[in-house]
Order: C-alpha cells, then structure tokens, then sequence
C-alpha cells in the first residue's frame, strides 16, 4: 500500500491537471456522499417556484419549485451512479469482446473486430439515440444505451492488450529469470494491460455523463425520476427559459466541472501509465 | 494504391450493406404499430388489419426485406406519417441545412485547432502550452447544449454582450429570419439554388445583405458546434507537431539554414499530418451527433432536428432515411480520409497491400 502511496503522491506532485482532476472528482463524489447531511431541506420538499436566491435557497427554487442547491447535490448521486453503471457495463462488455477476440483470433477475431469497426465508424451518439427509441424512452434505457455505444471503444483497447501482453519481452524475461506465475502476472502482466483500460474507465465516466445528459436534454431522458440527474435538470430549466436561467447555468456547471475532472485526471494518468510518455 | 482503394471500397460497401439490414430492422424494432402510426385517429381493427395488407406488413420478412431493398436502391424512402410529405423532399431541406453547418464548424474548428496545436507544439513546456493544453481538454468537457446556451446568453439579441457593446445582438436561431426574407421560397423557385444559403445569397442571387444575414445566423451555431472538434484537432495536433519536431530531418533543415516558417510548415507539419487528418475526419462522425444538440438549441432546420423529431413521433421512414444517410456520409468521408492517407505517406498504400 505505501507503494501505491508513494507512486500517487509523486503522480500528483509532478502532474498538475491532474493534481486539479483528482481534486475536482473528489469534490463531487464528496458531495454526493455527505453533502445530502449539511442539507437543510429533502430533495422533494416543494416552494414557490423561481424563489429568489438568498438565505433560504442559496441557489432559489427550480421551474418545479424544489430548492435548486438540494436538487444539485442529490443530483449528483444519480449523475454519478448513472454514468458509472453506464462505464461499467461498457467495460464488461467490451473487455469480454476484446478477450475473446484477442485470445480466440483467426474468424472469430476478424468477426468481431469488423462489428467493432462497424460500430465504431457510425457517430456513437445517433447510435444511442436510435437505441433509446427502439428501447424506450427510459432512464433504464438510456444507461443500456450509453453503456453499449462505448463498448467497442474497450473491445479494441483490450484487445490489443492481450496480444501485447500476451507476447511482450518482458514477460519471458521474467519467466526466464525464475520468477513464478503469480509473480510474472502481478508484477508483469497485470499493471501493463490493466493501465489503459483505467485510462479508458476515467475518460469514459466524462463521456458517459455528457451523453447521458446530451440524451435528456432532446427529451429521451425518460421519466422524470424522483431525484434527477443533472442534464435533465438542466434541461427542466432549459423548457422554463429565461425565468429558469440560473438553473440551466448551474446544471450545466456541474456537469462541466465534472467532466473536466474526470478528463484532467484520464489525461495524466494516461501520460503517467504510458510508458512512452512518462517523463523522468 | 489501386489496390489498396479498391480495399476500402469492398469494406465500405459492407458498411453500408450492415446499415441497409439495420435500417430494415428498425422497421420492426421501433415500439408500436406502424400501420396505427399512419392511420392515426382514423384507428380501427379493419382499417389497421387492410393497412397493414397494403403496407405489406403482413408478407414474409425476407419478401419485405427485398423490397426494401429495392426501394432504397431506387431513391424511394417512403413518406412521413406526421408531416405525410416524401421523405426525399424532407431530406432536400434537411441535408444542405446540415451540411453547411456542420463544413463550417469543421473549417473553423481545423482553422483554429490546427494553429493553436502548431503554436503550442512550438513552445512545450511554457505557459502557452499549458493555457493551450487545459483550454482544449475544456473544450472536450463542455456540454455542448450547455455552451449553446451560455453563447446565447453573452451574444444572443438582448444578450449580454449585446448590452455591454451597445450593439444589436447575433439571431436566437433559425437559418434565416422568415420576417425579413423567404429564402425557403427562394430555393423551392429557382431551379439554380441549392439549398446552401450562403451559396445561395452569394453565387446565385449576388445579394451580399442576404448574405451577411444568412452569415449572421450561421455564426453562433457553428462556433458553438466548432467547439469540440477544435479542442480534439488542437490535442492531435499539439502531440503529432511536438514529436515531429524532434526528429532528426527537422534539426537538418533547420541547420541547412532553412527559414523557420519553412521548417515548421513543408517539414514538420506535413509529416504531423497523418494522425491531424485522421481527426478531421473522425472529428465529422462526431459533429453529425453534435448537430443534433445544437441544431435543437437554435432550432436549426436540419438533420438533427429532423432525426430528433422521427424519434419523438417514432416516424419509421425518415429516421431510417436519416440513419442512411448519415452512412453514406460517413463511408464517404472515411474514404476521402483513407485515401488521403495514401497520398500524405506513399507507403501506406504499398505497406496495406502487403498486409
């Protein structure tokens, strides 16, 4: 552990952005864990509607007549937990295509990597949008459909590990040098093919929360649920403009930072994971 | 090169083979009855059971399969259950509507993008480049509904912008404003016209007013569209420059004594510039997505609000006409980008054919 200690404090100290990433993501999640404690009103705790922003809501009340600031920071939970499903399943999915394809090859291996190049070369977006209307407009849906639109995306990178890795000097110089199996895929294998894929995960809670917003604001969000994640906030606002501008504002906000976080600290752990950037 | 053009072509042609199925199956895929969509209020058990006789509905899947078939490949896309017009004329409004949107926020974002990665590469590690750096990684987190609001905002009429300057503020949307001119009838009238406004106004009316009216409407989406591919050809092009500017042949120039524009423009930008293309060219499949949020914030007439509206109506025709020729542009543009690739770097073209 103090190795991995160790690793991030010089990861974070020579890596600014993302240093300003960590930071931002961990202000998030931090705010979506406690901040429902600080709270002093319930996410469905109903006001006058377009309340000014003042002492009793910091940020006013929303086009339905909830405070905005309670509705953001339980908005957060389901931002957050929407776009993690959503990576996941990507990452399940893909992985277990990129395995099969890269260990079984020959047809098998061309097949699959053709619907990947199919897939890939559509735009993702249109893709899930077409899902989502064949689905159903739901949130259920949505998160099915962002979640397999960036499979193919880990199905390549994947891939392309394990016939790296699979082959990969160091791995025979390891074996060759005596060192046992649990050892060679600990130490060798595993934080070689796994680094991308974590750069992949990062990157893709930022695309997964865009495109889950992106969906709700044309209206294939699904039913408003009882706590809404932020692009349907926004877009709640966005259909009660101008009197609801500070909402589409803070929504927007919040997803941007976000994103970005995930994005800065994707991008250096990238720099930091490849070894043909990593400085020093 | 022949060889490895014709390649690419079989591939392509299985692309869009994959697509044609898929669009075939979306008929089948989409919730509800497509026989009560056309009937609409008129729904009775007959009048639903004799549509879908007449539909073909009711024939095998492969017998409709093939006449789907058919149709397609002969130009006939049907008609929409909501608007009741053919699905061609639709597109005709639609498609030029896009296709100006979207080449010129892909012309700005190139513009743009290329010089901010050349200037950054140029000055590693200073706060050019970081500035540089962090301004495209923003640019690739922005929602983009969200900066199209906030542009609207700052330099929309009655913007912010608008008040602080003292000037009348860029249009809230639209391609043109229907008080002012009836560009729509325009086109339909004269058998020279496009449907690309700024052509249009410029090349076949020669009316620079109208013009610089269209120009004014296309000014903020674009920008705002732009966004994304920007940031993306800026980071390609940051890393693609900075490496290539290390390598031996660029320290020879310069030491031959070479001006430095020549140095950085005909030797390291041109060797940069596989891996600047290939993001332009992915950069399109992701302005067609792109156009469908900011084509519905400015309620631009185009394909996206167009593939937005099926969906809501889950109008069968149009959205797998949308989907199609969203396909066919794509298949297009990825050949002109693999092509271009051959002729950027000679031995892509004798390496693929040994493959």
């Amino acid at each position: 552990m103090s190795r991995f200690t160790d690793w991030l404090w010089r990861f974070l100290r020579y890596h600014r952005p993302a240093l300003v990433g960590t930071v931002l993501v961990m202000a998030v999640v931090l705010t979506a864990v406690v901040g429902p404690v600080v709270l002093s009103y319930e996410p469905d705790d109903v006001f006058s509607r377009f309340a000014e922003t003042g002492s009793k809501h910091l940020l006013g009340t929303d086009s339905q007549g909830y405070d905005l600031l309670t509705r953001m920071v339980y908005g957060a939970r389901t931002t957050l937990a929407i776009a993690l499903v959503s990576m996941s399943m990507s990452l399940c999915l893909g992985s277990l295509i990129g395995a099969v394809s890269g260990f079984a090859g020959g047809k098998t291996d061309l097949l699959l990597m053709r619907g990947v190049d199919i897939a890939m070369s559509f735009p993702g977006f249109l893709l899930a949008m077409v899902a989502v209307a064949i689905l159903g407009p739901k949130l259920e849906n949505v998160i099915v459909a962002v979640g397999l639109v960036g499979a193919p995306m880990f199905a390549r990178q994947v891939r392309a590990e394990v016939l790296r890795v699979g082959s990969a000097e160091y791995v025979t110089a390891a074996r060759s040098q005596g060192f046992g199996p649990s050892r060679t895929l600990f130490l060798h294998v595993m934080p070689n093919s796994l680094s991308p894929i974590i750069v992949l995960g990062t990157l893709g809670m930022g695309s997964a929360i865009l495109d889950v917003a992106g969906l709700a604001f044309l209206g294939l969000g699904g039913d408003p649920y009882r706590i809404p994640e932020w692009g349907l906030i926004l877009t709640q606002g966005w259909d009660q403009r101008p009197d609801a501008n500070l909402q589409v504002a803070v929504a927007g906000l919040a997803i941007f930072v976000t994103v970005l976080g995930f994005n800065l600290l994707g991008d250096g752990l990238k720099d930091e994971l490849d070894p043909r950037t990593r400085r020093r | 090169m022949l060889a490895y053009i014709v390649r690419r072509l079989g591939l392509s042609a299985l692309l869009l083979a994959v697509v044609v199925a898929a669009t075939f199956m979306l008929h089948h895929a989409l919730p509800g009855d497509p026989a009560a969509a056309v009937l609409g209020k008129q729904y009775t058990q007959e009048a639903a059971h004799e549509m879908r006789e007449r539909l073909g509905l009711n024939d095998p899947i492969p017998t409709q399969f093939v006449r789907y078939v058919g149709r397609v490949a002969s130009g006939d896309l049907g008609r929409s259950h909501v608007s009741n017009e053919l699905v061609t004329e639709e597109l005709k409004r639609a498609l030029p509507a896009t296709i100006e949107l979207a080449l010129t926020a892909l012309l700005i974002a190139t513009l743009v993008g290329v010089t901010l990665g050349v200037l950054t590469a140029l000055r590693p590690r200073t706060w050019w480049d970081v500035a540089g750096l962090t301004a495209a990684l923003a640019g690739v987190s922005l929602p983009i509904f969200w900066l199209g609001f906030l542009a609207l905002q700052a330099f929309g009429e009655s913007g912010v912008m608008a008040d602080v300057l003292g000037v009348r503020g860029l249009p809230l949307g639209g391609r043109f404003s229907p008080a002012a001119y009836s560009l729509g009838q325009f086109v339909n009238e004269t058998p020279a016209a496009t449907g690309f406004f700024l052509w249009d106004t410029l090349f076949v009316a020669g009316d620079t007013q109208v013009f610089l009216h269209v120009l004014k409407h296309l000014f903020l989406p674009a920008i705002v569209l732009a966004s994304v591919p920007m940031a993306v050809i800026a980071r390609i092009t940051r890393a693609s420059m900075g490496d290539a500017l290390l390598q031996d042949y660029v320290r020879t120039a310069r030491a031959k004594g070479l001006r430095a524009r020549t140095v950085v423009l005909k030797h390291a930008l041109r060797n940069a510039s596989i891996p600047i293309v290939t993001s332009i060219g992915t950069q399109l499949g992701y302005l067609i997505g792109g156009a469908v949020l900011t084509e519905t914030i400015f309620q631009w007439p185009g394909m996206g609000t167009y593939v937005v509206d099926s969906i809501r109506a889950l109008d069968v025709k149009p959205l797998q006409a949308c989907v199609l020729v969203v396909a066919v542009g794509f298949v297009i543009v990825n050949l002109l980008v693999d092509i271009s690739y051959a002729w950027l770097d000679p031995r892509v073209s004798t390496a693929g054919g040994a493959e």
